[in-house]
């Protein structure tokens, strides 16, 4: 059996509305994490985020300045300067598949779609850690591989060319925002 | 933190796409535990948010009023980018905060709001009775919940509300059927 040593993780936690902060940090908190640093828009994220350099990202979808879909954006250039592999997991309050869709496309690792809880966000915690993804880089895309699907006679226009059949034995995003709530 | 230093990363190349994998990072922080270990941190964190409760209708009402200075904003600037933002997130913050607020109803109407925002045509064209009939509902459910018979009386409310803002959004979107599409979709939360 495998337990998290939260007290070893670094966290960056981006949300404009400061119970929903609380709450996140009262949560980290109690898992046993020491370091939890606040931002409340995309824009001071992103500076705390080169500032503090954070294991893990958890991150509001809608927020001023700039949201948190573009700050997974501006998180995963691959050319940065920073580290654009870090983990980044999307909790909103959107609960549509679409969004979900949207959500992984930037790049982001986990969705977590509000009412948040314990059970969720530990979850969510636990699989970026245990289990993290390799790096895919298109023309279009840098971010963790998105290929979940283990039908292996996918032949649509969005089909990587020239790959090894390999595909992650693991549910899709949207399976998982599904049956955490 | 838990960072080692940046293990090398290995990239295999392939015909339209690159393969990044890097050792993981984090792994320092897995611990191997026994089976007979008895630390429970979701437990304790689900102890720590209970702790917190006390707070919850305070903070609810905080977001009401939010809801309501928006709305209030609208009636007397119209609806601009800002004020419907501002109308926007404040309905978006109630439908994910509420229900761990202990006020699952107000969530729901504010996601029935939500999605009239979202979703409307024209938001000059929507009855300004029902962006009206949402905020009051929210405001009713969090601060009348004592005279409100039992929390079936606020999911009735917020249901009929649900319905009624469906019924419009479809009609008006009866041409643009990206948006059908949409309204019509299931959540990925499955309803009360």
């Amino acid at each position: 059996m495998y337990r998290i040593d939260f007290n070893k993780l670094r966290f960056l936690i981006c949300d404009d509305n400061p119970h929903m902060r609380r709450i996140l940090r009262t949560l980290l908190h109690s898992f046993g994490a020491r370091e939890a640093y606040e931002s409340e828009d995309g824009a001071t994220a992103l500076e705390m985020y080169s500032h503090y350099v954070p294991d893990i990202v958890i991150t509001d979808w809608a927020m001023p300045i700039f949201d948190g879909l573009e700050l997974a954006q501006m998180i995963r250039q691959p050319d940065s300067k920073g580290n654009p592999y870090a983990p980044i997991i999307m909790l909103t309050g959107h609960s549509e598949k679409r969004r979900v869709t949207v959500a992984r496309d930037a790049g982001v690792n986990e969705f977590l779609a509000k009412p948040i809880s314990a059970k969720g966000l530990y979850q969510r915690i636990l699989n970026v850690v245990a289990n993290p993804r390799p790096f895919i880089k298109t023309k279009t895309y840098f971010g963790p591989d998105r290929r979940r699907n283990t039908a292996n006679a996918y032949i649509g226009p969005e089909r990587r060319i020239g790959g090894e059949m390999e595909v992650l034995q693991q549910p899709s995003l949207l399976d998982k925002a599904r049956s955490s709530v | 933190m838990a960072k080692e230093q940046p293990g090398k990363l290995e990239v295999k190349s392939f015909a339209d796409h690159h393969v990044i994998t890097q050792p993981n990072p984090l792994r320092k922080v897995l611990l191997r535990v026994p089976e007979s270990d008895l630390d429970d941190p979701v437990g304790r964190a689900e102890k720590a948010l209970a702790g917190l409760s006390g707070e919850f209708k305070n903070w609810m009402a905080i977001e009401a009023d939010r809801l309501s200075a928006a709305h209030a904003a609208i009636l007397r600037d119209g609806f601009t980018d800002d004020t419907r933002e501002e109308l926007f997130r404040a309905a978006h913050d109630i439908k994910g905060d509420a229900a761990t607020f202990g006020f699952p109803s107000a969530g729901a109407a504010a996601e029935s709001l939500c999605r009239i925002i979202e979703h409307a045509p024209d938001l000059d064209l929507v009855p300004s009775d029902l962006i009206a009939h949402h905020i009051n509902a929210i405001q009713a459910i969090v601060r009348e919940r004592t005279k409100l018979d039992t929390a079936a009386t606020a999911g009735v409310l917020s249901r009929s509300l649900r319905g009624i803002a469906d019924e419009f959004l479809t009609y008006a979107n009866r041409d643009r059927p990206e948006h059908l599409e949409a309204i019509l979709a299931p959540s990925i939360i499955p309803s009360e």
